[in-house]
């Protein structure tokens, strides 16, 4: 199907997000006495999740951009609520314009590329400008398990617009599929699917073949016409074979990072892309497929604006850097297993309406500063600032947001009490560059490594949960070498 | 503005074992502070004209007395964190002071054991509203609090994590030692330097003996006009000074800050020195009971309270100033750290120390030749608190 008339469409910036901390697939081995398949898996942290991880991404990805979206798409199977929009989560963090549209694509592994045709769509249709495409997947695999090996967490995310494009979307085609091979009911914690030549022979490459095939026969392209092939699989092994049917040779096969990373769900065709885009030069022709529930598959061709994403991180230090965890520390962070109540107090459980009032204070980590003084400010636990800490002069601020301030650990409290899933707890009292203190948690850190005045910047995490909500706060982490 | 100084004494003063007190509960704790107080300056319940009773966790409101069975007398709970039961004491001087009564009864109690919890109960954050917050402190422990201390001073002083510890641990081997002469006294055993450093880390760089007891326990003073003290007794306490600072989290929000020292301690401590007359504290104070929840802060509070030159306090505990036989003898019952901390009880049981030496009463422990004594308590911690001074002696000046 040609991409016809009106606006123009396409990719505008790119993202990823790989969390920290790997699980080598010899480590699983070893906990079951079984072979471990090669390489290794990423595992996001303790205090991450699929939105936590979106707003990494989407922040790695706006870095990129000059452009405001006016549309926020996120794609996922693992969102923190079955009820309650995640896509809204991530664009107040994002301090979107309350204008801007936002849907969650969820329930398939398709999401991701589904999200990107309806972003399209709506460009060229002129009802957004500039819309941000984010998949981020957490996708939970039995212990013991086949998925516990194959599976990965990551984020990755797009821009789409109708200009400074950065590949433009030449043709696609999709096809949708009703064939049970890979599922979640509500009522399962973990990925289940059918039998694997079963579901390869019958599912996967013949619907990935036959999408792709008739894009290339619309389009009237062939397989050499190609400098990259760029799709999803569920494992290694069909993703080898599909590109042997297809006649691409292994060179011009994206890498599915599955050997480094694992298969992150809706996320993992976007990060296969965003992989082959770092590396693209202008006028390249990429054939990018996804499967799941049916198959959408585009045809891309590189600009000369392709040269503006060329930013650090690229995906090779993404991947590079990283910290194994034991298999016991993965049961933990997952909650797979269950473990011993901390003998210290509870903590009060938070309030709707606290929340509510505070919702700047949560979502973007604002302060205020003093109009008379100058001096930023913010409360240690988010209550309204209405005195100046510096001045007392009453009701004298603009707003003033930390969340993109980096700052400095001034000192730390290494605490072996505090309930966390990784233990010690490690807290800082932070002086943030221009002004302002704030004594919060870190995380990402080398606990070997953390020393007085270590520059730090902000990130949003899962602080812990209550009253059966997900509470979200900034933390902050050590800045990494890029 | 008038002074408090020698207008209100100390008469009679009660204090319970503190410790794990598994068979009593906190009406046995409040009869056996109090009933020891009413004996020690001769009166009878029926005397007590009003009372104050500071408790944090252990009741809420004056019905907390009711186990005393005082009739119909104006009775009131207070809290102020740490400091809880230096402000009940505070609370029925000044109502004295004012004439408004003769003879006014300030007791503390806390009953912590009975949560079943290790450390304290009540909001992991400080501050945090019990009954629902926006829940983005972070959740760390009353250790971590002070940590944040001794990791900045180690950094700021330029002491190596080894001498750093070490210094922390002379303070705990001595409140240890201390508190080893006093039988109602949490803990009794004495330690060296080695078995404080091999304890178990709980915050570094605060390890486990660097931390204060988790106690029951509860004690009271009855006290009175100034000019009818000897009434009572021959060698009744004398009010001197009593001071108060709070912080509005300016350590927490501010980065002039230094988390060397505790503006709050300073600013209650010069307020406290003001009204007493005291001039040099090092010199004049004879004994001090001061808040060392954990072993980082005693080592502050020598700086905090003008008894250490800035970053010197390393020379005076090498020196031994503030062991029992030093210059200026600090926390001769064993302190927080030994005799225990049962929040409410706390100031009032320092008191109960210092009208011990006051008197020469004291024991083994006994200082030489006391006449001015201070109790310092801080709720909260770095960055935000409540500084409580209070220097009484055993002289009228006036």
């Amino acid at each position: 199907m040609e991409e016809g008339g009106g606006t123009m469409a396409g990719i505008t910036s790119i993202g990823a997000y790989i969390p920290m901390y790997r699980l080598d697939r010899q480590e699983i081995g070893r906990m079951w006495r079984t072979k471990g398949s090669g390489g290794e898996r990423a595992v996001a942290g303790y205090d991450e999740d699929a939105v936590t991880m979106a707003v990494a991404v989407a922040q790695d990805c706006v870095r990129r951009s000059n452009k405001q979206v006016d549309g926020l798409y996120f794609a996922t199977t693992t969102a923190p609520y079955k009820e309650k929009q995640s896509a809204a989560i991530i664009a107040s963090v994002l301090d979107l314009d309350r204008r801007c549209g936002t849907a969650d694509f969820t329930n398939t592994l398709r999401a991701g590329t589904t999200a990107l045709k309806s972003a399209l769509d709506a460009v060229k249709s002129g009802s957004a400008g500039e819309i941000a495409i984010i998949a981020s997947d957490c996708r939970p695999g039995a212990p013991k398990g086949r998925f516990e090996q194959i599976l990965g967490d990551g984020a990755a995310a797009l821009t789409v617009g109708s200009s400074d494009l950065i590949a433009s979307v030449e043709g696609s085609y999709s096809i949708f599929s009703e064939f049970t091979d890979i599922w979640r009911t509500e009522a399962d914690a973990f990925v289940k699917s059918g039998e694997g030549r079963f579901i390869d022979e019958v599912g996967y490459m013949p619907l990935m073949q036959e999408a792709i095939s008739e894009l290339m026969k619309n389009s009237s392209l062939s397989a050499g016409d190609f400098s990259k092939a760029v799709f999803s699989a569920p494992d290694v092994r069909q993703h080898a074979d599909l590109a042997r049917k297809l006649g691409f040779e292994a060179s011009r096969v994206q890498d599915p990072l599955f050997t480094l990373i694992g298969n992150t769900g809706t996320a993992a065709a976007l990060m296969m892309l965003v992989a082959t885009l770092e590396e693209a030069s202008p006028g390249d022709r990429i054939l990018f497929a996804n499967y799941g529930d049916g198959c959408d598959a585009f045809i891309l061709r590189v600009t000369e604006e392709i040269a503006r994403i060329r930013t650090k991180p690229t995906m090779k230090e993404r991947l590079e850097r990283k910290r194994f965890i034991d298999y016991g520390t993965y049961l933990n962070w997952r909650d797979l297993v269950p473990f011993e109540a901390s003998s210290l107090p509870e903590r009060a459980e938070p309030s709707l309406a606290s929340r509510w009032r505070e919702r700047k204070v949560i979502s973007l980590l604002n302060g205020v500063k003093c109009k008379k003084c100058g001096t930023p400010q913010i409360h240690p636990i988010g209550q309204t600032v209405r005195i100046c800490v510096a001045c007392q002069s009453k009701d004298a601020f603009e707003e003033y947001k930390f969340s993109d301030k980096k700052g400095r650990l001034f000192t730390y409290a290494v605490d072996q009490l505090q309930p966390t899933k990784n233990p010690p707890g490690l807290n800082g009292v932070i002086d943030f560059d221009g002004g302002g203190r704030l004594i919060c948690e870190l995380t990402d850190y080398d606990l070997d490594r953390v020393k007085i005045d270590m520059p730090v910047e902000m990130t949003f995490r899962r602080l812990f949960q209550g009253k059966g909500i997900v509470n979200y706060f900034w933390k902050a982490k050590p800045i990494e070498g890029f | 503005m008038e002074s408090i100084r020698d207008k209100v004494a100390i008469v009679g003063m009660g204090c319970t074992k503190f410790g794990e007190r598994w068979d009593v509960g906190v009406e046995d704790l409040l009869v056996e502070a109090a009933y020891e107080a009413f004996q020690d300056a001769g009166i009878e319940p029926k005397d007590i004209q009003a009372a104050w009773i500071g408790t944090v966790f252990s009741g809420i409101t004056a019905l907390t007395l009711s186990p005393l069975g005082l009739q119909y007398i104006p009775m009131t709970r207070v809290e102020n964190m740490c400091a809880t039961g230096s402000e009940a004491l505070r609370a029925a001087s000044y109502a004295v002071a004012a004439g408004v009564c003769d003879i006014a009864l300030a007791i503390g109690v806390e009953k912590l054991k009975d949560s079943g919890l290790t450390g304290v109960k009540g909001p992991a954050i400080v501050g945090d509203n019990p009954d629902g917050s926006s829940g983005i402190g972070s959740g760390y422990s009353a250790p971590a609090s002070f940590a944040y201390l001794g990791t900045r001073y180690f950094h700021h002083y330029n002491l190596g994590p080894d001498e750093g510890k070490r210094l922390l641990a002379e303070i705990a081997v001595k409140n240890h030692y201390n508190g080893s002469l006093n039988p109602k006294a949490h803990f009794h055993n004495r330690l060296t330097v080695e078995q404080v450093l091999k304890a178990p880390i709980v915050a570094w760089p605060l390890g486990l003996y660097d931390c204060c007891g988790v106690s029951d326990g509860a004690a009271a003073a009855i006290v009175t006009r100034a000019d009818m003290a000897k009434n009572f007794r021959a060698d009744p306490v004398y009010i001197k000074g009593l001071a108060i600072s709070v912080g509005a989290r300016q350590g927490s929000m501010r980065q002039d800050y230094d988390y060397v020292h505790i503006e709050e301690n300073v600013l209650a401590a010069r307020k406290v020195y003001q009204e007493a007359g005291i001039k040099d504290p090092r010199n004049e104070i004879s004994i001090a009971e001061v808040h060392d929840c954990f072993t980082c802060h005693e080592l502050i509070l020598y700086e905090d309270l003008g008894f250490s030159a800035r970053g010197k306090a390393r020379e005076d505990i090498d020196g031994g100033t503030f062991s029992l036989k030093g210059e200026l003898p600090v926390n001769t019952d064993g302190g927080l750290k030994c005799f225990g901390h049962p929040l409410g009880a706390s100031g009032l049981r320092m008191m109960y120390e210092v009208y011990l030496q006051l008197q020469g009463k004291a024991g083994p422990r006994q200082v030489k030749d006391p006449r001015l004594g201070l109790t310092h308590n801080l709720g909260g911690n770095a960055g935000m608190g409540v500084a409580s001074c209070v220097v009484v002696g055993n002289e009228r000046t006036k």
